[in-house]
């Protein structure tokens, strides 16, 4: 079962409790029998199965309480603001802990795209028709959210990065 | 296109997500810039690093029961037909994608083992030495493998057949020791393995076997496992695989 696989995973970063996720990813089951119906065929299932798991997140108690803001930069023109520097030191420095640590400080809307993106290697299509948001702020995000990273890490590793 | 232009395309190149032409152009840059080389590289480790922690929490055996449970318990009263295509959908989903991977993961696993023996055969013939012993006597080579693999086969009487016996060796799949004799048909070398029929070798077909470039044919008999591998024609394949599980 790949799909219930991810699915968990994924549930278990939005909620970080393990009740929760289960709970969660149990509803998104039972939502995705119950409106089976509204399911097209021949669109993407899996970001189907994704946004019904992120929205029934979104709609309870433990994600009304996550502050899931618009955000106000998501323009694709936020794509162009900044350049990395490069940082191969750091992150081959940063071992698994340390990433995981960060990924799970990051606000939810970074967090969930960044999985999204590397962990389920979905296209920046899928990633759009999940989060149902437009390709543009999917890049723009994944910039945003991929630089709030690094700055987590260089947090971690007390500026440490400076030099390289 | 001056770096700081290809630096804004550099996110979308390490997720595939540049078109062709302007990817490959990239990659020439990339050859040739070592600055953005570098900042291309630690975005593949940024990528690398996200992918290895963000696979983080699996579910419990239990949870994977009770869903299936509550998917079955839902009273059919209830049910419209598209609620039963809904069960039956997700239903496929779930075991087809087990069943996905499991027969993925066991032809894999499969191709794995006749790739390994395919490597065996052609670097046993490339080597000088290609026979610990060297002899076409059945008698001879049967008792040499004595002491130095834990069982014991039969060989098959050649006489008035094509076939030759040219000697044999040692060798070892999946960690197990077994016996590698070669046999000459015409200008053809052939292979025979035999090994102890384990639990942990992945379930292998009876008969010929497509998943190579060379002839096999593989089959088990008093708990080993024999495969013939060689490039002689698939009709040689199997006059001596013949042979061999006539013998004794």
């Amino acid at each position: 079962m790949p799909l219930f696989d991810q699915l968990y995973n994924f549930a278990h970063w939005l909620t970080q409790n393990t009740a929760e996720a289960e709970d969660l990813v149990q509803e998104t089951y039972a939502k995705a029998l119950r409106g089976f119906s509204s399911f097209q065929s021949g669109t993407n299932f899996r970001a189907w199965m994704y946004r019904i798991l992120r929205n029934s997140f979104l709609s309870s108690r433990t994600g009304l309480k996550t502050s899931v803001v618009l955000d106000p930069e998501d323009r694709e023109d936020a794509l162009q603001k900044e350049t990395a520097t490069p940082e191969s030191i750091l992150i081959e420095q940063a071992n698994r802990e340390v990433v995981q640590q960060a990924l799970g400080e990051l606000p939810l809307h970074f967090r969930e795209v960044l999985l999204l993106c590397e962990v389920e290697e979905m296209s920046y299509q899928e990633i759009s028709e999940t989060l149902m948001i437009p390709i543009g702020t999917v890049m723009s995000r994944l910039f945003r959210a991929r630089k709030a990273l690094r700055d987590v890490l260089k947090q971690k590793f007390g500026g440490g990065l400076h030099g390289v | 296109m001056a770096c700081e232009q290809w630096r804004g395309k550099l996110d979308l190149y390490v997720d595939g997500e540049l078109e062709a032409a302007e990817a490959n152009a990239l990659s020439t840059h990339l050859r040739s810039c070592s600055a953005c080389a570098s900042d291309a590289l630690e975005r593949v480790q940024l990528k690398r690093s996200i992918q290895t922690a963000g696979k983080r929490y699996e579910p419990r055996a239990e949870l994977r029961k009770k869903i299936a449970g509550s998917a079955a318990a839902i009273p059919v009263a209830r049910f419209g037909w598209w609620r039963w295509a809904a069960v039956a959908a997700l239903a496929l989903i779930v075991t087809g994608g087990w069943l996905y991977t499991s027969l993925g993961i066991e032809k894999a696993q499969r191709q794995r083992v006749y790739s390994e023996l395919a490597d065996l055969h052609v670097s046993t013939l490339a080597s000088a030495t290609p026979v610990d012993v060297l002899s076409s006597d059945r008698h001879t080579v049967k008792p040499w493998f004595q002491g130095k693999i834990p069982f014991t086969f039969n060989l098959p009487e050649l006489q008035g057949s094509e076939f030759s016996l040219l000697g044999g060796r040692v060798a070892y799949l999946e960690q197990s020791a077994g016996a590698h004799l070669i046999f000459q048909v015409r200008q053809h070398k052939i292979s025979v393995f035999i090994f102890p029929d384990r639990a942990e070798m992945p379930r292998l077909a009876t008969g010929p076997v497509n998943e190579v470039s060379f002839n096999v044919e593989s089959w088990t008999k008093n708990g080993l496992r024999y495969f013939v591998v060689g490039d002689a024609s698939a009709d040689d394949i199997r006059a001596l695989s013949k042979l061999l599980r006539n013998s004794g």
